[in-house]
């Protein structure tokens, strides 16, 4: 099993924790209720789950602008994902994400959300735009 | 990325602390999509509504306010998009103090940078729109989609915080939608039918855009015989925008790139997506609800211009709106005086209805309002506005703004809209 994947250099700080995956896409205004902290579209796959303190793992960005300012406002309160990973990002989460100084990292050399376990322990790595599973023994039985 | 040597004193701070922040936001962006370096730009348009800046947002925006006259003013015209409280409305509306508050603060920190309230995100229909190959930082999906495809502009999605870093240092990262290579065609739509009505439009835009993979794909649509209207090209581009995350189409024989398949795509022609007439009733179908029952008509998302504005008063004129429903129509203040001015609002406002001037529905704090005042059901013509309604708690459905009219008269769905 391949533990290191190889993105786009990102944004912002290595940081680790656990990853929420699902196919979907992401917008914050559109997919999300920031007050629970949890997303709130009902054909978000990821409906009614936290995404606090999660290393996010979704497919692309979608939705509008708002984003940009959000993920700073998000993180003000301290109801917000560790880091956004994503196949494909666009300028707005970019822009969020620069704003906020909230890690991410896209484009990979594979698709992502379909590599990492849900749940598994990960470490993001902005700088090199990496993302490595850590093999702790949750990781292991998940995989 | 390249930064000549004002941009480098920007950076260092040399020319103030706004500047700084501005080139700063610049070059992490450009640096991420890998920028060779900036691009001047002509205007900006920014988002940023009270909602999505929150508390911390708007102490930033004062922070910069607070540095000297000369550091922190906008160096382009500079004007906004949709506010999220009309003072003069939000009592009704269930909104709070704070939020106005908020809207005070946020507006006042927006003035002392230099900022226009202008308030509209269709202002490149109503205060400037720009021209082909005109570099600008438009930060609202609408305007920005519009701006591209009809207008021929040049700008990415920019963001409030990107928006606002290109106002105050008059550039943007040349990356993405300001170069050549970015606005080539990557896939192929063939329409068989002209779209009716305003929400026709948008739920066309709404089935290429569920059909983008991600921002950098370029639809291109075909089939298109009569040149659409600014009012219907701007559901369609607003509702592609929405639900693709699309900056930029290009329809053949109508946008002003696209004189023809070879000016947009590049070798041989990709096999094109049909659509059909019932692909688009599918899709409006998908959000219709198993009952009747109906609690809000809301016609935003973008901005109604005066010619829908129009239309609406028209069908409302001495008509009575049911008691058990809200009607709301949001526009830009200018378009406001405008239909003041005309007997349009009163028309509306005679009927039951309320005009709302420089907000957008879903940017006013949709989730309280629709909590503060048991709405949940609402209709729209804006396939954008039901896009994004759902994540608010609401169910939204899709109709024309006849069958919306109709239904608020009547106090529940009913019309072409069953």
């Amino acid at each position: 099993m391949t533990n290191i994947f190889k993105g786009h250099p990102g944004i912002g700080d290595e940081v680790t924790g656990e990853a929420l995956v699902a196919s979907d896409n992401f917008s914050a205004r559109y997919d999300l209720d920031r007050i629970k902290g949890i997303f709130s579209r009902p054909q978000h796959k990821l409906c009614g789950q936290s995404y606090d303190g999660k290393i996010l793992i979704l497919n692309a960005a979608k939705g509008g602008v708002a984003t940009a300012w959000m993920l700073q406002e998000m993180v003000s309160r301290g109801v917000a994902p560790k880091a956004l990973i994503l196949n494909f990002a666009n300028p707005i989460m970019a822009q969020g994400a620069a704003f906020a100084n909230l890690p991410m990292i896209d484009r990979f050399e594979v698709d992502i959300t379909e590599n990492v376990p849900n749940g598994a322990n990960v470490k993001v790595i902005p700088e090199t735009g990496e993302l490595r599973i850590l093999l702790t023994e949750a990781n292991l039985i998940c995989s | 990325m390249q930064l000549n040597d004002y941009e480098q004193e920007m950076l260092a701070g040399e020319h103030g602390q706004a500047k700084q922040y501005g080139m700063q936001q610049v070059l992490r962006v450009g640096t991420f999509f890998d920028a060779p370096n900036t691009v001047e730009i002509a205007q900006v348009h920014l988002m940023a509504d009270p909602e999505s800046l929150g508390v911390s947002g708007v102490e930033f925006l004062e922070g910069l306010a607070t540095t000297p006259e000369a550091d922190r003013t906008v160096v382009v015209p500079a004007v906004t998009d949709p506010r999220g409280v009309d003072l003069n409305a939000y009592k009704k509306l269930g909104q709070t103090d704070g939020m106005a508050d908020l809207e005070i603060r946020a507006t006042a920190a927006f003035r002392s940078l230099g900022f226009m309230m202008t308030d509209t995100c269709i202002n490149y229909q109503t205060i400037c729109p720009p021209v082909l190959g005109e570099h600008v930082a438009f930060g609202d999906t609408g305007s920005t989609i519009y701006a591209n495809s009809v207008q021929g502009a040049r700008t990415n999605f920019e963001g409030g915080p990107s928006a606002l870093a290109a106002a105050l240092t008059g550039r943007a990262p040349r990356y993405g939608y300001h170069l050549d290579q970015f606005r080539r065609g990557s896939c192929l739509f063939d329409v068989d039918f002209r779209p009716k009505d305003l929400s026709d439009w948008g739920a066309l835009g709404a089935y290429v855009g569920r059909e983008m993979a991600s921002y950098w794909e370029v639809p291109v649509i075909t089939g298109i015989e009569d040149t659409p209207t600014s009012d219907e090209m701007k559901q369609f581009g607003a509702a592609l925008a929405s639900f693709g995350s699309t900056p930029l189409f290009h329809m053949i024989g109508i946008t002003p790139e696209a004189h023809d398949f070879k000016a947009v795509l590049d070798g041989a022609i990709p096999k094109s997506v049909k659509i059909a007439k019932n692909d688009l009733d599918t899709l409006i179908k998908s959000y219709m609800p198993s009952d009747d029952k109906l609690d809000v008509v809301v016609f935003a998302g973008p901005q109604l211009s005066l010619m829908e504005m129009q239309t609406l008063a028209e069908h409302l004129r001495g008509r009575k709106i049911s008691n058990d429903v809200a009607l709301i129509a949001t526009t830009s203040p200018e378009i406001k005086y405008a239909c003041d001015r005309m007997g349009l609002t009163e028309a509306i406002e005679t009927a039951g209805g309320m005009v709302l001037s420089g907000v957008c529905f879903y940017q006013m704090y949709a989730r309280e309002i629709g909590e503060a005042n048991g709405w949940k059901r609402l209709m729209s013509n804006s396939a954008k506005l039901v896009n994004i309604l759902g994540g608010y708690g609401y169910e939204p459905m899709l109709a024309s703004m006849e069958a919306c009219v109709e239904s608020a008269i009547q106090g529940r769905i009913t019309g072409d809209a069953k």
